[in-house]
């Protein structure tokens, strides 16, 4: 028998309930909606389980703070929204680059600049994948409800502890705010996954030479392994290089450590996609639009579904490449004027035509208007 | 003639040096010079193991040791 | 390899000799702060130097501790970050002068305003070196940089009162030339609990010498020697003061460090799961 347990709670606290049960023990934000309920249940929760919260002066320093953190051993984690998310680019290039774990929350509010604070938005994808400057690996999961949130928060820490990278949850406003039952999962059920820890003697250590997974050993300042880490390019051995050659290796491997493990970190969901001759694609506050708008739309006779990413980076091109071989017309539908939409495009245009249905005034796509823009207005 | 200084060797390491002229400057009984860009120990009988050089060397070029090493230069 | 014991023990040997240019007082500044960390006997594995961008930020790479380089103006977010998931480390963070205060001068503030126990210690050579010469916020007024080629408008920060101003509970300035002083300053910062502050006039004979005619490495260290008078000369005849560079240890008032009062907190959650 589980000992599950259940609880009516916001998203921005099933992120925190999540992150806690994957093992965050250090959280360093700056307040910002609609992200800010993320920071204060942190501060009221970390020091209960011997972990440590700061609010430190802004973005800039908050996600310079949780790469200190994990550096120095403890799982860390910090939340924004897009004005701080803007802030945050700089150093979420270094994570990639130096390869450090840690979990950057990005609740979406209308943009750009302070835009709409308190309504949803999905203006930030591609930001999330292209907003620090140079090539690195992108990792966004999206989750659409209160239970996912708590589920792939989980997941982020995994994947970031997995693969020393930086994992970006890109929430919206829509799914922070709403509240819903989450069921906590007995701890002994979560699948937690810890960085690997080198074993080999300090002089031995070799801070970034990859195992075969293309992952190198992670070692904790002050564990007796004293080694160099540098947001330049970098030899195996932690210190910086010009050498045309290592800088090249590295930059593919951090990504290809990504790319190529794409599989281990593919999530979506499918909803009535068997028999579909017409997909909407559509994650995180939108899909659960979408979701009620394939239930009406079927009811017209027409074959649609659902194909909902959850792992928005990378991005799953071999899924929508195969929903887009199965069906004619795929409509994205999100809260921004097509982002998503151009990956979706890139693979599936030589096999169906791909519509977009889009929104940027503040308020959540509705299921009405999805099913307006499928069968044209007719009713 | 014996006194303290008597087991006290000056050492560099040439490679280091970037021939900026700081010790030789701050030596006291001129026991340094600058030859071809780089400090010379060129009088070691003069050195009076102040540590002038050694303290403001930017390089770790240049040391005072207790005796018993070859000056490799 | 050929080089003193304390070199030896310090350095990472094999990736000497540094990248600054011959004269620069950054490298006898770094021997400073290994001279502090050996006189205070501190273990290697317990010390964390952080940096951020700029010709000082290189410094770490050669110290073996455990180092990190990272963004510019960011080491003290960093350091911020590591201190607290690690109480037991000592952290030191090597800044430059725009490094520290002018990208870094709101995390500058902050960590000062904290209290939390970091000793900040700033190469402080007047000049954008990396790239070539640019004023800082530290450049005086009237001097040249390739940015100021009519002179500099901008009025300098003094870097120790305004880290004494935000809450710093220890502040020193020494230069490259008072070398035994800096030393000294930067044990003293080690040994207090909370954020210490300890600027090091450094010297920039490539690009802030020539640009403004101060001669060579020698020569800048000699104005040091000349120009510079500790704070205890002058609280006795205050006329020594005039027109010279203030040097010595300025404050030294402790307070609550960040770090233990938030273990305040978390021990009293561990005492009601006992109870």
């Amino acid at each position: 028998m589980s000992n599950n347990t259940y609880k009516l709670i916001q998203g921005n606290e099933a992120c925190v309930e999540g992150a806690l049960a994957a093992g965050m023990r250090f959280y360093a934000g700056y307040p910002i909606t609609p992200s800010t309920e993320i920071a204060e249940i942190s501060a009221q929760k970390l020091p209960v389980v011997d972990g440590k919260f700061i609010q430190m002066e802004d973005e800039i320093a908050s996600i310079a703070a949780i790469i200190g953190g994990s550096l120095a051993g403890l799982k860390s984690m910090t939340a924004t929204s897009g004005p701080g998310f803007s802030l945050m680019q700089e150093n979420i290039g270094y994570a990639a680059i130096a390869e450090i774990p840690c979990v950057i929350v990005n609740v979406q509010r209308g943009g750009p600049s302070t835009g709409m604070p308190t309504s949803p938005a999905q203006g930030d994808v591609m930001q999330a994948k292209w907003g620090t400057h140079g090539d690195h690996p992108a990792v966004a999961l999206t989750p659409n409800s209160v239970q996912e949130t708590y589920e792939y928060t989980i997941k982020a820490f995994n994947i970031a502890e997995k693969y020393r990278t930086p994992v970006i949850l890109l929430m919206d406003e829509t799914v922070g705010h709403m509240r819903e039952k989450l069921q906590f999962n007995d701890s002994s059920e979560i699948e937690i996954i810890d960085r690997k820890k080198p074993t080999c003697s300090p002089e031995e250590y070799m801070a970034y030479k990859p195992d075969e997974d293309m992952i190198p050993k992670m070692a904790s300042f002050g564990e007796g392994y004293r080694y160099h880490v540098t947001g330049l390019t970098h030899g195996e051995d932690g210190f910086p290089t010009n050498n045309n050659e290592i800088s090249g290796k590295l930059i593919q491997r951090i990504t290809d450590k990504i790319e190529k493990n794409i599989d281990d970190m593919s999530y979506y969901d499918e909803y009535k996609m068997e028999d579909a001759e017409i997909a909407i694609v559509a994650y995180g506050g939108v899909s659960r639009s979408a979701k009620s708008a394939v239930d009406e739309i079927r009811k017209k006779g027409i074959k649609i579904g659902l194909f909902r990413p959850i792992t928005i980076w990378p991005f799953l091109e071999k899924q929508i490449k195969s929903v887009s071989e199965k069906v004619d017309k795929i409509y994205v539908a999100e809260m921004n004027l097509g982002q998503y939409s151009l990956e979706v495009e890139r693979v599936a245009c030589k096999s169906c035509t791909v519509n977009k249905i889009n929104k940027v005034n503040g308020e959540l796509i509705t299921p009405q208007e999805i099913i307006d823009a499928v069968t044209g207005g007719r009713e | 003639m014996s006194n303290k200084n008597d087991n006290k060797v000056l050492l560099q390491n040439k490679d280091w040096c970037k021939g900026c002229g700081v010790c030789v400057g701050f030596c006291p009984t001129k026991t340094l010079i600058i030859e071809n860009d780089k400090c010379i120990i060129a009088y070691p009988e003069k050195c009076i193991f102040c540590g002038q050089c050694e303290l403001r060397c930017p390089d770790n070029a240049i040391w005072i040791t207790a005796g018993g090493k070859e000056n490799e230069q | 390899m050929n080089c003193s014991d304390i070199t030896k023990k310090y350095y990472r040997v094999q990736k000497l000799t540094h990248i600054w240019c011959p004269g620069c007082g950054h490298g006898t500044l770094m021997n400073t702060v290994i001279r502090a960390i050996d006189k205070l006997g501190l273990n290697k594995d317990d010390v964390v130097v952080v940096s951020g961008i700029g010709c000082s930020s290189r410094a770490p790479g050669y110290m073996d501790f455990n180092t990190l380089h990272t963004t510019h103006g960011r080491a003290l977010a960093f350091a911020t970050g590591i201190k607290m998931a690690n109480p037991k480390l000592h952290v030191i963070v090597i800044m430059g002068d725009g490094d520290s205060s002018a990208i870094g001068g709101n995390h500058l503030i902050h960590a000062a305003r904290r209290n939390i126990d970091i000793t900040t210690i700033v190469f402080n050579n007047n000049i954008y070196g990396m790239t070539g010469g640019q004023y800082s916020p530290t450049t005086p007024t009237a001097d040249f940089a390739t940015t100021a080629p009519f002179g500099n408008i901008d009025v300098p920060f003094d870097l120790c009162k305004l880290a004494q101003g935000a809450g710093a509970t220890f502040v020193g300035r020494a230069t490259a030339y008072h070398a035994p002083l800096m030393q000294k300053l930067i044990e003293k910062g080690l040994q207090n609990k909370g954020f210490s502050f300890i600027e090091g006039l450094s010297l920039c004979p490539t690009y802030y010498g020539r640009k403004n005619k101060k001669g060579n490495a020698f020569n800048m260290h000699s104005y040091f020697k000349d120009n510079c008078v500790d704070l205890k000369v002058v609280q006795k005849n205050p006329e020594k003061g005039e027109n010279k560079i203030l040097i010595g240890e300025f404050f030294n008032g402790p307070k609550p460090e960040y770090t233990e009062s938030y273990q305040v907190i978390v021990d009293k959650f561990k005492e009601l799961r006992r109870d």
